[in-house]
């Protein structure tokens, strides 16, 4: 079984998708913070027509376009999302739903045509629908190499600035913080998160490698630069584990095992975590009893006196 | 049109009328993404059924499904008691779950009787070779008879407690000092969700399904202001997104599923660019004019 | 001696980690008019809830006509905040009236002409007539409070309880609902109001509870509704008391 590990296409896999999951956690972070868990499940289905797109114009398989065009296709879609809530009185959730299954219908048509046209050949185009790691090519690790770690840098490199305009935009544009570029900013970093890990993972998972290891990273700090190395911590992890499982078996697809080991992680936060964990907080659920009890005696003794 | 076509569109049709009546309610009660969810969770319900009964009936699927459903609903509302916020829990739960439906498929149950492709994208075009024989009707697709009983179930449910639906989803405190039980309603909504996705699973697939479900409702709700009527729209909007859907595909040559959810993006951007009242160009024009009376 | 119409006894309850009430005690007499004073986060809403069974409590009894709640549901009326539900619901101030109603109608059946009737009056006697076929997210502020309270009238319960009522409201249905108040009091109905205003209190509330995430102290306002018991109440903050006299006026005069 470790012979798996000593291919070394298999090494620079893992390798990859445990940096796009350090990119992921940490980018997972400032989308908890700003309240956009989903929002990254809509991105991830709206890239889905550009990466089709990019392959119709160019005729072959190449992951930097690709992820040009997917991209400019969930950017569109952020847009649209963006629009309808700001003219209508439909609501966010709503607006997210509907984009996301209408540009993954537009996807799959589209997907269709080129499967028909490409004469019966997959094209390979179906893994980005699960993402299938072991389908990767050198030149694709690299690129998700670049833009995963440029990713990261502008998370880190920024850290106080992120971390103002997450809690507090106001104080944040009072500071002489362009909202609007930091706006811009963040989505263009989730966009480039999201679409480079769709090959690995998926667009129907990828949601959850920017949602659990954040969520999980809660359960064992409150200090907000330790959650992100922590849920970068659990994103990496999740990445490269997965990967390895997925390897055992002959076309077992990345993404569900990439999931699986996050929320594995998730729940054994969940259960054992420090801050605010099932266990600890238990324990502060019994002492609060006690001390309503106590509370209650006392008043009852006072009364008695009185 | 040939008798092929013919049932193709009825059971879109059916799919259309379902999901466009639920989806109202889905709207109303701002559980579009909990849709969005079930949708991926049902899959899992399915594999379970299948690996206990070992076969694909309607009734093992339907219990599965509500089970999923249900199941959702509930761990994402534990989560959320917990301290998780709503859509984090509802993120962590579905992408969880679809991913162990997945990985049972590529593991266990094989490709034999199930096809996670099949069950994303529905494959519409085989469903009219699947049939079964009924009492006075005849010949009937299986997937189309099992459509029109799920749609029988939800309209029941929906008509015959309409006013409780309506109150629940408008001010859930004040039906609940009325003893209208608020809770159990909630659970029945989410079991008419679980039944009317994989009911439609075999035509439209699970995503495209949110699509049915999710945008008629919300291109109804720009253009009235009365329930019943919004009700009534939706239903008509999902039939026409179906049936529009059909001749797309058959036009382009390409999957009907995805073009379906796209003829409802495309009722969408009707209803949000024209509607009279709520719609982009009529607030534009609004707009337009205050700033020059101000101005 | 008038019928006990609520008796609450040692409840407590809690939010996530925080005990927000804890040993409250009090009883109210029919026909009281009683508000329900205290600062933020006194927990002032969660008492309501917690009376009503629509939050759970963690330790406590509360009775109603010396019953519990489920035996008197119809007998009791309530009235949530007016931000807590969805304005833009597509549905008129009417029906949101005869929703008050339902408990009444019963499962299955539809709301008849006889109930439309009815929600109509309770609309008229808010001065809303004219506004009954309005979609509720065309209403103002005010107006969308006095379709509540339509809807609590037309419940014809004996005990009311109704969250903020006054908050946010013009002048003019600030004084309609007022009026109605004291109509229902007349009628030997109990209202419990939970009210913001410190200033008001004197003149719309006959009781007074003041609550801090326990009963500092209940009774008639004359006797209990005095600087000390505020500032008991207000955590001893005299000051800020002065300074919410100077800048708080009275909008009804």
């Amino acid at each position: 079984m470790f012979t798996i590990l000593l291919n070394s296409n298999t090494q620079w896999v893992l390798f990859s998708t445990m940096i796009f999951g350090i990119a992921a956690g940490t980018m997972g972070c400032l989308a908890y913070w700003k309240r956009q868990s989903l929002m990254s499940d809509a991105l991830a289905h709206a890239a889905l027509p550009g990466v089709v797109i990019a392959f119709l114009l160019l005729g072959e398989k190449n992951l930097f376009v690709m992820i040009i065009g997917a991209s400019i296709s969930a950017l569109i879609g952020a847009s649209f999302i963006q629009w309808i809530r700001s003219s209508t009185r439909i609501s966010a959730d709503t607006a997210m739903g509907m984009v996301l299954s209408i540009f993954f219908g537009l996807g799959i048509m589209l997907l269709t045509v080129v499967n028909r046209t490409s004469g019966g050949n997959q094209s390979g185009l179906d893994s980005f629908i699960f993402g299938q790691a072991a389908s990767m090519v050198r030149s694709d690790v690299t690129t998700m190499l670049i833009l995963a770690l440029a990713v990261i840098l502008i998370v880190f490199v920024a850290f106080k600035e992120w971390k103002i305009y997450l809690f507090d935009p106001e104080f944040a544009k009072g500071l002489g913080l362009s909202l609007k570029w930091m706006n811009g900013l963040y989505t263009t970093i989730l966009v480039t998160t999201i679409v480079i890990g769709i090959q690995a993972v998926g667009v129907i998972l990828i949601a959850a490698l920017l949602i659990i290891p954040s969520v999980s990273a809660r359960y064992w700090t409150q200090s907000f630069q330790r959650m992100i190395i922590i849920s970068a911590l659990f994103g990496g992890a999740a990445g490269a584990l997965g990967t390895f499982i997925s390897a055992l078996g002959r076309g077992w697809p990345t993404g569900p095992f990439i999931v699986i080991v996050a929320s594995a992680l998730f729940f054994l936060s969940l259960f054992f975590g420090k801050e605010k964990g099932i266990l600890v907080k238990y324990l502060q659920l019994k002492m609060q009893k006690r001390l309503v009890n106590i509370h209650t005696s006392k008043a009852l003794r006072t009364k008695g006196v009185e | 049109m040939t008798y092929h076509a013919m049932w193709i569109i009825v059971t879109a049709s059916l799919v259309g009328l379902s999901c466009g009546l639920i989806g109202v309610f889905l709207i109303l009660r701002k559980m579009a993404m909990m849709a969005d969810a079930i949708s991926h969770t049902v899959l899992l319900g399915i594999v379970i059924a299948f690996i206990i009964t070992r076969e694909l009936s309607g009734t093992h699927m339907l219990i599965g499904a509500i089970f999923a459903g249900l199941l959702t609903a509930f761990l994402v509302q534990w989560l959320h008691s917990l301290d998780v916020q709503q859509d984090a829990a509802i993120g962590i739960v579905f992408t969880t779950m679809f991913a162990i439906g997945v990985i049972l498929i590529a593991t266990s149950v094989g490709n034999a009787h199930l096809d996670v492709q099949h069950a994303l994208m529905g494959e519409i075009t085989f469903i009219p070779w699947n049939k079964m024989s009924l009492p006075l009707i005849g010949e009937v697709p299986k997937a189309t008879a099992l459509l029109a009983l799920v749609l029988f179930v939800v309209l029941f449910v929906l008509v015959a407690f309409y006013k409780e639906w309506k109150i629940t989803s408008f001010d859930p405190a004040l039906a609940a000092s009325l003893g209208i039980p608020v809770l159990l309603m909630h659970y029945v909504f989410l079991c008419l969700v679980s039944i009317t996705t994989v009911a439609s699973f075999d035509a439209v697939g699970a995503i495209m399904v949110v699509a049915m479900l999710i945008t008629p409702a919300a291109s109804a709700y720009l253009w009235t202001d009365r329930l019943s009527i919004m009700l009534v729209l939706s239903g008509l909007f999902g039939v026409i997104s179906a049936v529009a859907g059909y001749y797309i595909a058959a036009w382009v040559d390409t999957s009907i599923s995805g073009s379906m959810a796209f003829a409802t993006g495309l009722v969408f951007f009707i209803s949000f660019l024209f509607s009279p009242k709520h719609g982009w160009i009529a607030r534009y024009l609004r707009l337009h004019k205050t700033v020059k009376k101000t101005g | 001696m008038a019928e006990a119409v609520l008796q609450v006894e040692n409840l407590s309850a809690s939010y996530r980690k925080n005990t927000v009430l804890f040993d409250v005690n009090f009883v109210v007499q029919a026909g009281s008019l009683v508000g329900i004073v205290g600062p933020n986060g006194a927990g002032k809403s969660t008492l309501l809830k917690t009376i009503l069974n629509l939050h759970p409590s963690l330790t406590g009894s509360v009775k109603f006509f010396g019953l519990p709640f489920n035996k008197v549901q119809k007998r009791i009326g309530y009235v949530p905040q007016r931000g807590s539900v969805d304005w833009d619901f597509p549905t008129n101030a009417l029906d949101v009236v005869t929703m008050g109603l339902y408990g009444q109608i019963g499962w299955l059946k539809r709301p008849s002409r006889l109930h439309k009737q009815k929600a109509f009056e309770a609309l008229e006697k808010l001065g809303m007539a004219d506004y009954a076929d309005r979609q509720i997210s065309q209403l103002s502020g005010g107006q969308q409070q006095r379709v509540f309270l339509a809807r609590a009238l037309v419940q014809n319960a004996d005990l009311y309880f109704m969250d903020e009522p006054l908050a946010g409201v013009d002048a003019a249905t600030e004084r309609a609902i007022m009026t109605l108040l004291k109509e229902l009091k007349a009628l030997g109905k109990t209202v419990m109001v939970v009210h913001h205003d410190l200033q008001t209190v004197e003149d719309y509330f006959d009781h007074v509870l003041l609550l801090n995430r326990t009963v500092i102290q209940y009774g008639k306002t004359k006797q209990i509704f005095t600087r000390e018991n505020i500032s008991r109440t207000y955590g001893g903050d005299l000051r800020w008391l002065r300074e919410e006299s100077l800048h708080v006026h009275n909008p009804i005069k």
